[in-house]
């Protein structure tokens, strides 16, 4: 996605920024593409046989044969990958050998709960990723950049899993600050009427102050522990953007003119290093689907992740090709909101 | 003449004696960095553990003490961060598991450096076609979440600690890939390169003989530097149930087994993630010292 950036103004019949986007958009459907090949490869090498998975060990000879042309086995292997492509371009991942119903509905149920954790994290780990990169940028090579380093660094090297059990323990077991495991208490779990799905925003809209603070109690240990590690990635992609933008002549100018020392720098620099930042924070925010799958496994959240990690461990193929696709896919597509926002919002690639 | 002095000198009088010079000029410039040196014995640490296992470990690590009066113990002088649901005493695991750790990042980084650097110098020194397929592939594999990846790739292969470095070797490989083919970009167009070809020397002999070895050196740094993902990704798989099966002692592995006890007897899951954090973290700080002096692009 990054080779985007040399097919300069070649093609005069067509606006630089519009050609930009095509190719872009082309890429991103490659991309995509190759995701469910991979995934359709995955699922043919799996050790367990999918016929035995839908007719059982017990089925007769002539009931695995028919079972065995109905699933397309069959057939060359070029030829149900193209059925493949038609079914989950048709909107069909399969059905979940688990829950007996459709994964695409399974997915879109679980799938609010994950989207408003991953949202609640990645306000805090912006929050407070960008005033600490800044910082380390300001007092380069001082105590407080190196501690700044040293709380990415530690970000970089816990196991969030570990640190989530840690956490429980320390603030639910024995200090009682926060709410266990779960999304919410049961007693309020059917004070609130699910419309969107992501549980603080109905209960607010709903005026069920109570359930509200119940769930905020709930998501929060988990949300800023899912929160420190895009704090680590985002301090430290601020702190280098900081000090390439400080380094710059504008500021210099800035100083001679007496500009006030803050203003150059949170409102001089940090303007020009927000245009890479949204870039940083859209894959932080990728990132943290994958730090999801542990977290909620930790945390009983009844999410994507612990959606994926139940179809694992019941052998349930169909799903966790379905939810892994879905992961790469909201994967792809936040990388190509990123190139998009990064190529309207700096006017130097816009003019390339 | 001093031994430093003959490495510091300004006129080397032989190849070997500036190589030698150019080598320790980095290795002095390494060991200003506090955090790096930390990092270093943290690792020289975990290696000297790993092979003298069996003679540190008090105990066995598989076989536990009586299941009546040993289990669950805190820890004491005796066990010093405590013993398991199977009386097994976790300090003796946690060395054992050592091995594991470094087996995965080992196995991991020989069959994913070469991998990436053959598919990225290749890519860049062909250009063209060629580049434009390898780099495509490349881009799908970094599409998906590398532990999400993983789990599938196990989810497929079944689980094992065999299968879980496979798999996170596949998944490991498209950045080294991209850096390789960055460099060759820069190095092919270089008047050695050129001077070579004239020479009649082959396509492949040129990538393996003349390429490789200059992008090693960023790769190595950013191998290192991955390493700490790389542990951590083993481990989650490990506490997922995908990676080493019990009774081995993998770290990742205890940790999901001292999960139901967390609340009641809390360092039986603490210690093997403490473990893992002080490892991952002596990596990341060795690699950053590493980044700092081998590549000074980034060295702001």
């Amino acid at each position: 996605m990054t080779d985007t950036a040399s097919g300069e103004g070649r093609h005069g019949a067509l606006p630089a920024l519009l050609w930009k986007i095509i190719k872009i958009f082309a890429s991103v459907a490659l991309t995509f593409l190759g995701l469910l090949l991979v995934t359709f490869l995955i699922g043919r090498v799996v050790p367990v046989d999918p016929v035995l998975a839908v007719v059982g060990d017990r089925a007769s000879q002539s009931v695995y044969d028919r079972v065995f042309i109905e699933l397309g086995l069959d057939k060359p292997l070029y030829e149900q990958f193209w059925i493949y492509l038609q079914k989950i371009l048709s909107g069909d991942l399969g059905t979940s050998f688990l829950t007996k119903k459709p994964i695409v509905e399974d997915i879109a149920r679980v799938f609010p709960a994950t989207l408003e954790l991953a949202t609640v994290a990645i306000i805090i780990g912006t929050a407070f990723g960008i005033p600490l990169g800044v910082l380390a940028a300001v007092r380069q090579g001082k105590l407080s950049d190196q501690i700044v380093r040293v709380v990415g660094l530690i970000g970089y090297s816990a196991p969030i899993f570990w640190l989530g059990l840690l956490g429980l323990l320390i603030f639910y077991a024995r200090l009682h600050w926060v709410a266990g495991p779960g999304r919410i208490d049961i007693s309020y779990e059917y004070a609130i009427t699910p419309r969107t799905g992501l549980m603080l925003w109905d209960s607010a809209m709903q005026g069920q102050w109570d359930a509200f603070r119940n769930a905020l109690s709930h998501i929060i240990l988990p949300a800023a522990l899912l929160g420190y590690y895009s704090l680590a990635y985002i301090s430290r992609m601020t702190r280098s953007f900081m000090l390439a933008e400080l380094a710059q002549e504008y500021i210099i100018t800035a100083r001679v003119k007496g500009v006030a020392e803050w203003r150059i720098i949170w409102v001089h620099a940090l303007r020009n290093a927000a245009v890479p930042l949204v870039t940083v924070i859209a894959l932080s925010y990728a990132g943290l689907l994958e730090g999801s799958v542990l977290t909620e496994t930790v945390f009983a959240w009844p999410g994507l992740g612990q959606y994926l990690t139940n179809s694992l461990q019941n052998a349930d193929m169909n799903a966790v090709l379905g939810g892994t696709l879905v992961i790469g896919a909201i994967f792809v597509g936040l990388n190509l909101l990123s190139d998009l926002l990064y190529t309207l919002l700096d006017p130097r690639v816009r003019r390339r | 003449m001093s031994t430093r002095e003959w490495l510091l000198t300004e006129q080397p009088g032989s190849r070997r004696q500036a190589r030698m010079g150019q080598t320790y000029r980095t290795w002095l410039a390494f060991r200003r960095n506090r955090l790096a040196m930390v990092g270093l014995g943290i690792v020289l640490a975990l290696v000297l553990v790993a092979l003298l296992a069996p003679w540190l470990a008090p105990q066995d690590p598989i076989v536990g003490g009586s299941l009546r009066t040993e289990r669950l113990l805190a820890p004491s002088w005796q066990h010093p961060m405590g013993t398991d649901d199977q009386a097994r005493d976790i300090l003796s695991r946690i060395i054992h598991g050592s091995r594991i750790t470094l087996l995965v990042v080992a196995l991991v980084a020989v069959i994913a450096t070469p991998i990436g650097l053959l598919v990225g110098t290749t890519a860049g020194y062909y250009g063209g076609w060629v580049d434009t397929v390898l780099m495509r592939i490349t881009d799908i594999f970094l599409a998906f979440p590398r532990l999400i990846l993983a789990l599938a790739f196990v989810a497929a292969l079944g689980p094992g600690i065999e299968n879980a470095i496979i798999a996170i070797a596949i998944t490991s490989w498209p950045p080294y890939a991209r850096l390789a083919r960055a460099e060759t970009l820069t190095i092919r167009t270089a008047d050695h390169i050129d001077a070579i070809r004239l020479q009649g020397a082959h396509s492949a002999r040129i990538i393996w003989g003349h390429v490789v070895p200059l992008c090693l050196s960023s790769v190595i740094v950013r191998v290192t530097l991955d390493m700490a993902g790389i542990i951590l990704t083993a481990a989650g798989l490990g506490f997922l149930g995908l990676g080493a099966q019990p009774p081995q002692p993998e770290w990742g592995a205890m940790i999901a087994g001292g999960r139901r006890f967390i609340l009641d007897h809390w360092w039986v899951a603490t210690m093997p993630g403490l473990a893992i954090f002080v490892v991952s973290l002596g990596f990341n700080f060795l690699g950053d010292g590493l980044r700092d002096v081998l590549d000074p692009k980034a060295h702001k």
